[in-house]
């Protein structure tokens, strides 16, 4: 098998394990799962080093080609969004082999998990934009299912508001591609700008998409669904939810606006709009956090408030020449937010199974309890208010030194308010965690496989900062430059 | 790695290390804690000795890592920061021993100090940072390791501080990215230079500079308490006496202070300051914080109070030194970054001891204390009078370089502020000294403990104050050594001008 061919192997890995787990008994999952980890693991490393000697990597899928057939296309972006998802399973993994252990949620539980990683890895590989919506649609079953795995009448209801919200930005999303198709009888991501042209058609198809894509990642005003889904959801489950289902969204929306569409279609208006409404986001978000009673809405909140900077890029994006600084900063952004999130949720589990609530106001002493798990929302909540040395100080850092550059200070005003007010609300818990003033009762003791796989990511996304050049170079590979393709005569090829 | 790039790591390991450790120790293993902490503190004593052979000799000691294309994480010893070094280690070590002794017994002992090592930790780092992002980077590292330290007693009262010392901090903080990131993108990231290096920058960016000055003033600032910026300092006097001693002599205010005399010197360097008519602003803003916080002082009861608005005033004379051209203003202001930490440190052991000792908190509780205590009230009587400026006491140093090098560049209102603030500073110390010595003691000690058969109280909480009271003395005595704070405020001035 060459090189070129390995990418399939991402997808059919975790999916033949998932098919596996529903067939075969639930002793079987822990070998399944391993052996999924272990394949891909195997795969990345020669890719990775195809990547950084050759560039791109493009297979044709049965050897059709564009534009007939599927092809599979992994840029650095897409490696990077790889490689995360790859360590956030392993850790979410880990964690919900202690949560669910072997009862009867466990069985669902796991062949849904694999699927929804498949999933993922074939949106990070894909490159057509009709596969993105298979992906898409697939991601979406999966959550509704995860989420009601929780078994409570709140998490149906969210799980079903959820599932409305996803059809819902699914159907937008289609309606885009297929606009797209119309327009240029293409559904390549990378060679789409060569062949789309320009007016009504392909700007109405940039807004469907965006709009669906902004309804599927709880973009403000469309957040609605987020917070209960969320929060509802089993643990392990939200911060899978919150790590890496939002960011499928997010990467759609990002290959649109920055391979698909700036080659036809001028979105220097359009592109500061979605910017404010991250800012919307990135304030209201936030302001929701802190005024949450319950853990689990607050990091809920918090997703929301963050999903706002990654929507403040577009803003930052447009300028010549911005487009790869732009990217590799959100890049850097969202996987130390994926990390981090990831590690609060798993916490919030943990002090529920501690505790029995996750009500703020009640979990005094949390500190002396649970030192371990506190430490660790501690180290983790650093990066999401994006102080150093964490990952997301240096995505927060180059977000705003690409706002300077560009001299739009509003922008950079934004981004550090945003930092003030994440600090606002995970400090709120903390210093709840580190009173001692009431007496504290003694519950369940947490099991270790509840706290080191948190603890692995809040280290993670700390240690992001401090090793952040190695995928910030990664990044760069394949990365557009807007102002070349904004030179290239549209009707091209 | 040559041993000039690795010292700077080494050095912060000394305390980096022990803090990650001593979190994953059990209580009761204080015995292990405590070598630890000492053995971490020994270590960097004799890292900073060796790093400051080095430096004299004249070698570069400096470590690079490159966190991202133009951006550098840079840690080197040059004169300023060798200064700010060798203040923190002396006074980490002293302040170990303190804290020993102080939280015998308390709870969630691991906790402090972890914290405690890493707040020394990121002073260090603040003092030998060589550019301003990583300046910045253990700016806001300090943050967040001081703040478990002040809510340390974990009371409503403590976490109420808490919050207000973290609003403050993280504005401050966040005003300061934007201005580091601001120059960033018109300057490029660039080193720390002696005389700056923003000089040679166009007519067309003055404006611009002039707010990213103001940016970064305020970001500084508010940890360095100017007004009306220091509304955090005087809460955080909640935290246990060591955390204070440290936060008001070493590290948080001091944090701030040094950080305004990088800006002022190694980024914008003072000459090009005062061609963009900056300093008056900064000149005046020290001044009314020096007058407001004397004022404040002479109206506190509570002694750890009276000390905290004693701290605003006196750490405004470091940006004081930097606000006025010319060497001997330089001189001053540099000589009291580390004069008035010696000095402040010594009145918060001693304002410790007072209170675990007998319970004493209140100024008006102190008739006779130094009858009971003498030792400690002679530490506090010499640092009492450093402050006001007693020769042969390190406190007058400064303030008549300060005073000389004010009325070497006519600014003559300056001479008067320092006299004002001297005049306060007797006005609201010497009734201390004075009830402390010679008011007999009619009523009964608020809480009296026996701490010690032999000593009039713990030996850990009397050996500190009586060791910087002598530094105090030494200091003073002595300021024509080479060794001496002085005599490196000069060299730096001649860097620097």
């Amino acid at each position: 098998m060459s090189t070129e061919q390995l990418p399939v192997l991402l997808v059919l890995a975790p999916l033949m394990a998932g098919f596996a787990a529903y067939l075969l008994p639930a002793r079987f999952i822990k070998v399944l799962v391993t052996a999924a980890f272990v394949s891909v693991v195997i795969v990345l490393v020669p890719l990775y080093e195809y990547l950084t000697i050759a560039g791109p990597l493009r297979t044709s899928l049965g050897g059709w080609g564009v534009p007939l057939g599927i092809d599979l296309y992994m840029d650095g972006t897409g490696f990077v969004m790889l490689s995360m998802t790859t360590v956030l399973l392993a850790a979410i993994c880990i964690y919900s082999h202690s949560y669910f252990g072997n009862g009867p949620r466990a069985t669902r539980f796991w062949p849904m998990l694999l699927l929804t990683w498949a999933s993922l890895n074939n949106l990070f590989i894909t490159g057509d934009i009709f596969n993105m919506y298979v992906t898409l649609e697939l991601l979406g079953l999966l959550s509704v299912g995860l989420i009601a795995l929780a078994g409570t009448p709140a998490a149906y209801a969210a799980s079903l508001r959820y599932l409305l919200a996803a059809l819902c930005g699914s159907l937008f999303y289609l309606l885009g591609v297929a606009m797209v198709y119309a327009n240029s009888g293409n559904l390549d991501w990378v060679e789409l700008r060569l062949y789309l042209e320009g007016g009504p058609s392909a700007a109405i198809a940039l807004g469907l998409i965006t709009a669906g894509l902004m309804l599927k990642a709880a973009v403000f005003p469309l957040h609605f669904w987020l917070p209960p889904a969320h929060a509802n959801a089993p643990a392990p489950v939200s911060a899978l939810l919150s790590a890496l289902m939002i960011k499928a969204s997010f990467y759609i929306a990002m290959r649109m606006w920055l391979w698909v569409f700036p080659g036809s279609i001028n979105t220097d208006l359009a592109a500061p709009f979605l910017g404010v409404l991250g800012a919307a986001a990135i304030i209201y978000g936030s302001v929701q956090a802190l005024r949450q009673r319950r853990l689990k809405l607050l990091i809920a909140y918090s997703t929301v408030a963050q999903l706002g900077y990654l929507f403040v890029f577009f803003a930052l994006s447009v300028e010549p020449g911005s487009a790869t600084p732009a990217l590799q900063a959100v890049v850097m952004f969202a996987i130390s937010h994926a990390f981090a999130k990831a590690a609060l949720f798993m916490c919030s589990g943990a002090i529920i199974h501690a505790y029995g609530h996750d009500w703020i106001d009640s979990l005094h002493g949390c500190a002396e309890r649970l030192p371990a798990v506190t430490f660790a929302f501690a180290i983790a909540g650093v990066s999401i208010m994006g102080l150093p040395p964490s990952g997301g100080f240096i995505g927060k850092y180059m977000l705003i030194l690409t706002a300077a550059e560009q001299g739009k200070w509003f922008w950079a005003a934004v981004l550090a308010l945003g930092g003030i007010l994440a600090a606002a609300y995970v400090f709120r818990v903390l210093n709840i965690a580190l009173c001692t003033g009431k007496s504290v009762a003694v519950g369940q003791s947490v099991p270790a496989g509840l706290i080191w796989p948190a603890w692995a990511l809040a280290v993670v996304a700390m240690l992001l900062g401090l090793l952040a050049s190695g995928p910030l170079e990664i990044v760069a590979i394949g990365a557009p430059e807007l102002d070349l393709f904004r030179t290239m005569p549209v009707d091209s090829p | 790695m040559t041993l000039h790039q690795a010292l700077p790591i080494l050095i912060l390991c000394t305390s980096l290390l022990p803090a990650i450790w001593i979190f994953f120790l059990k209580e009761s293993q204080s015995l292990l804690r405590t070598s630890l902490n000492l053995g971490g503190a020994f270590l960097k004593l004799g890292l900073v000795l060796l790093m400051f052979r080095e430096v004299s000799l004249g070698y570069t000691v400096a470590f690079e890592y490159s966190l991202m294309p133009n951006l550098s994480l840079k840690l080197h010893a040059d004169p300023l920061s060798m200064l700010l070094v060798s203040l923190s280690s002396v006074l980490w070590l002293l302040t170990t021993l303190y804290a020993i002794g102080y939280l015998k017994e308390s709870p969630n002992r691991n906790r402090f100090f972890g914290f405690f090592s890493l707040c020394v930790s990121s002073t260090i780092g603040i003092a030998m940072a060589g550019n301003l992002i990583t300046l910045l980077i253990f700016y806001e590292l300090l943050t967040l390791t001081t703040y478990p330290l002040v809510i340390h007693r974990g009371n409503n009262k403590s976490i109420e501080a808490g919050r207000i010392y973290l609003a403050y901090t993280m504005l401050g903080g966040a005003v300061l990215l934007v201005g580091v990131i601001w120059l960033q993108a018109i300057a490029g990231g660039v080193d720390f230079t002696a005389t700056g290096y923003l000089s040679a920058m166009s007519e067309d960016n003055h404006p611009q500079l002039r707010v990213i000055f103001a940016l970064l003033i305020i970001g500084f600032g508010v940890k360095a308490a100017l007004v009306p910026l220091h509304g955090w300092l005087p809460l955080a006097m909640v935290a246990p006496a060591p955390v204070s001693a440290l936060l008001h002599a070493v590290a948080v205010v001091k944090a701030g202070a040094f950080g305004i005399v990088r800006v002022v010197y190694d980024v914008f360097g003072i000459e090009f300051c005062n061609q963009l008519g900056l300093l008056e602003y900064l000149a005046v803003a020290a001044s009314i914080t020096i007058i407001y916080g004397s004022v404040r002082a002479l109206y506190q009861d509570d002694l750890k109070r009276r000390l905290a608005f004693s701290t605003v005033s006196q750490v405004s004379y470091i940006a004081l030194g930097s606000a006025i051209l010319g060497p001997m203003a330089t001189i001053g202001g540099i000589t009291h970054l580390v004069h008035q930490g010696i000095m402040k440190i010594t009145l918060f052991f001693c304002a410790g001891n007072f209170a675990e000792t007998l319970g004493v908190h209140k100024v008006s509780e102190m008739d006779g204390v130094g009858r009971r205590m003498p030792l400690t009230m002679a530490a506090f009587t010499i640092a009492a009078l450093g402050m006001i400026g007693v020769p042969p006491i390190a406190g007058f140093f400064s303030k008549w370089y300060l005073g000389l090098g004010a009325v070497d560049s006519g600014h003559f209102w300056v001479v008067g502020v320092l006299v004002i603030s001297s005049m306060l500073n007797g006005a609201y110390f010497l009734p201390i000294v004075f009830r402390g010595w010679f008011v007999t003691r009619e009523v009964d000690w608020p809480h009296a403990r026996t701490l010690s058969k032999r000593f009039e109280t713990a030996p850990l909480l009397l050996l500190p104050p009586l060791v910087t009271a002598a530094i105090c003395v030494l200091v003073g005595v002595f300021a024509g050594a080479p060794w001496s704070p002085l005599y490196w405020a000069r060299l730096i001035m001649l860097g620097e001008m």
